[in-house]
């Protein structure tokens, strides 16, 4: 790596702004949250549910709870929406629908996606992935699809009283099948493939901080995202986004808080995967 | 007993051999009201008490001492201090007596009872020669006997529980005479019936003898029991007549009519001996269990709402079995009278949700995602999800498993020098383990 820059130690580049960093920090809590107060409901006969509930202080706590960190949730989800739309119509950059910096799945996801199978298989090289990859564009219209479907599931049974009135009884079966489906799928995926693979795959191990410091060295971004590094530095941008290393007690603090969800995580997925081979 | 033991008794009772029947009733009422006609023949009472009131009178008996003290103060109390000693104990009428008295027989007066009691469970087994079975001391006492109105008497109400749990309360007997329920006594104590008796003082709550009868009490497995399966309803109802009515009117009272020996009966939800107060949480949770057990698709499909999970968390705040089917008067759907009937559906689920309507309750609140015909909407919302489920793992799946391979490989085989983490050389790790030994 061979760097113009004449200043010792490596160049950092913001890569995620603190607005999304903390918008995905309280995703990252009320998500938590929700699946700890939500799973002992849909595995009701486990042993681990019951004893959690009771400790919690019963299920009008849990119930509660779950509540609160819904609310919280639906904040983080109207306040990307709302995000996007200034986005969008205020600031004029339509780019947020389609091109290089979309999370809108693009056709060269797809060529990427194929591109990598064959280097799993060591049939070709690595992808020159962009500022989003394909299983990163994934991950993101999961927890969209995810936020919507198990919001409204959960909105029409918070007020069943209120939807009771125009909609079939009927719904509120469905609703909850789904919710507690939707949710399952959402914490085992977050709880291992997305562990996996934003953090745990050897490239990453134990943990990508980036999500913490919104930093990304420069050689870390010309390996992993190259067709990005050419895109910035061809616009010319790359040096708008120049940033300081990132100070040792964020990345301490990043340390901490993404340890302590990997361990809730995997305690959290054990214990449901568990309970649902049991059933 | 029979008759030849029958005959002893007169025998005991007059001293004489062979007396006509008539004669022999006759004298023992003569004797209860003129106990100077007995004179003649007896010693009196004091004389017995000469020896006998002196504590720690006592011989050995088969190795084993026996008291043969008399409290007076306690036999002067008793219902049957005024027939002195003889009438009972006819064979110590003169002394010096013999070393070895006859039993006493009780019968002698007390023919009904004991007729009674030689068809009950304990009779029987006192027959065979089973000395763990209660006998009429056992419950009576002996020499200061009390009337059972007596607050003082064993076999008072208030008392009662403590004198059948000296024996239904020892697990080691129970288990020696195969008895199903080992702990009855504590049990009892436990239960609604034993607090209100023993809390509350209450002579109307239920206490042994009110269920299982007295001198008759019968195993259960006997038809002719007050416990038997299809008798228990009408035993309890003696008490919750109410009950008795609603339940006769529902499915499993009917059904119970109709010799089912398997539809419900009052212990199968309420237990016998640990009946507990129905607004428990435990209770409230373990009946819906109850009813799953013949109920089991039902208990199924309930689990899967909402309802059936929080109670299963532990928690009767939502609606369980009783709350839409009643409990003692539980009707089919297809009967208009039925809380589940679909016309009373809207006021059943109002009880809980005051807002509901004809729309609320198309809820399904046995909903099987499993079942086409039926809940078709719910059939293929599970079948979609349960597709992304498998989809969405089997893809990523084979994807991280297959990244996860390649990563690892690829981290083995080299390491290229602009790798972040601290270049090995293959050479310089033969180095290293070269040097360790």
């Amino acid at each position: 790596m061979k760097s113009e820059n004449p200043e010792p130690g490596p160049k950092y580049y913001l890569r995620i702004e603190l607005y999304h960093r903390l918008v995905h920090g309280v995703l990252m809590a009320s998500f938590l949250g929700l699946a700890a107060t939500g799973m002992p409901l849909r595995f009701g006969q486990s042993t681990w549910a019951i004893e959690l509930t009771r400790a919690v202080g019963g299920f009008g706590t849990v119930l509660v709870l779950h509540k609160i960190f819904a609310f919280l949730l639906t904040l983080c989800f109207l306040l990307h929406v709302g995000y996007i739309f200034y986005l969008a119509f205020v600031r004029g950059e339509i780019g947020v629908f389609w091109g290089p910096t979309s999370t809108v799945p693009q056709p060269k996801d797809f060529l990427e996606m194929f591109q990598h199978f064959r280097w799993f298989f060591a049939m070709g090289p690595k992808p020159q992935f962009g500022r989003f990859t394909y299983w990163e564009k994934f991950d993101y219209w999961a927890v969209f699809w995810g936020m919507a479907i198990i919001g409204t599931s959960g909105y029409v049974m918070w007020f069943s009283s209120f939807f009771g009135k125009f909609l079939p009884g009927w719904l509120f079966n469905i609703a909850l099948l789904i919710h507690a489906d939707e949710a399952l799928l959402a914490v085992w995926f977050i709880f291992t493939i997305h562990f996996f693979n934003s953090h745990l795959r050897p490239e990453k191990f134990p943990i990508d901080l980036v999500i913490f410091t919104g930093r990304v060295s420069e050689e870390e971004l010309q390996k992993e995202r190259p067709a990005e590094f050419e895109r910035l530095s061809g616009e010319g941008t790359l040096e708008a986004i120049q940033a300081s290393a990132p100070p040792l007690w964020l990345k301490n603090l990043g340390r901490l808080i993404g340890f302590s969800v990997i361990v809730v995580g995997f305690l959290l997925f054990g214990l449901t995967l568990l309970a649902f081979l049991s059933e | 007993m029979d008759s030849k033991d029958a005959s002893g008794l007169y025998r005991t009772i007059l001293m004489k051999p062979g007396k006509h029947l008539l004669r022999s009733s006759i004298f023992i009422i003569a004797l209860f009201l003129f106990p100077a006609l007995a004179e003649p023949q007896t010693v009196s009472q004091e004389v017995c008490l000469s020896c006998h009131g002196a504590p720690g009178l006592q011989k050995v008996r088969q190795g084993k001492s026996v008291s043969l003290h008399v409290e007076a103060e306690k036999f002067s109390r008793s219902v049957h201090a005024p027939l002195g000693c003889a009438v009972c104990h006819s064979d110590a009428a003169k002394i010096p007596h013999a070393s070895e008295l006859k039993p006493v027989q009780c019968a002698a007066c007390h023919g009904n009872t004991l007729q009674a009691y030689a068809q009950s469970v304990h009779g029987k087994a006192s027959a065979k020669g089973d000395g763990d079975a209660a006998t009429c001391s056992d419950c009576h006492g002996r020499h200061d006997i009390l009337r059972t109105k007596d607050p003082n008497s064993q076999v008072y109400p208030l008392n009662l529980p403590r004198t059948c749990g000296a024996c239904h309360g020892d697990p080691e007997l129970a288990r020696r005479h195969r008895i199903p329920v080992t702990n009855a006594y504590q049990l009892y104590m436990d239960s609604i019936h034993g607090r209100a008796l023993t809390k509350s003082g209450l002579l109307v709550a239920a206490n042994c003898v009110s269920c299982h009868g007295s001198h008759g009490i019968r195993p259960s497995n006997d038809p002719e029991s007050k416990v038997y399966r299809t008798t228990i309803p009408a035993t309890c109802g003696n008490c919750h007549a109410g009950i008795h009515t609603d339940y006769f009117e529902g499915v499993h009272g009917r059904s119970v009519k109709a010799g089912s020996q398997v539809a419900p009966v009052c212990i199968d939800c309420h237990t016998a001996h640990e009946i507990r107060r129905v607004e428990m949480e435990a209770w409230k949770l373990e009946i819906v269990r109850e009813c799953g057990s013949c109920h089991r698709e039902s208990l199924r499909t309930y689990r899967d709402t909402f309802h059936g999970q929080v109670t299963s968390l532990g928690f009767a705040r939502v609606a369980r079995c009783s709350d839409c089917h009643g409990s003692h008067r539980i009707l089919p759907a297809s009967d208009r009278a039925s809380s589940v009937a679909p016309v009373n559906l809207v006021s059943t689920c109002k009880k809980c949700h005051p807002e509901a309507n004809e729309n609320f309750v198309r809820f399904l609140p046995h909903a099987d995602p499993s079942d086409k015909q039926k809940n078709p909407g719910l059939y293929y919302a599970a079948r979609f999800m349960d597709s992304l489920l498998v989809g969405v793992f089997l893809f990523f799946g084979i994807h991280t498993s297959l990244w996860m391979f390649r990563s690892t490989m690829a981290g083995w085989r080299r390491k290229p020098p602009d790798e972040r983490e601290e270049p090995v050389e293959p050479d310089k790790e033969n180095g290293d383990e070269e040097r360790k030994p």
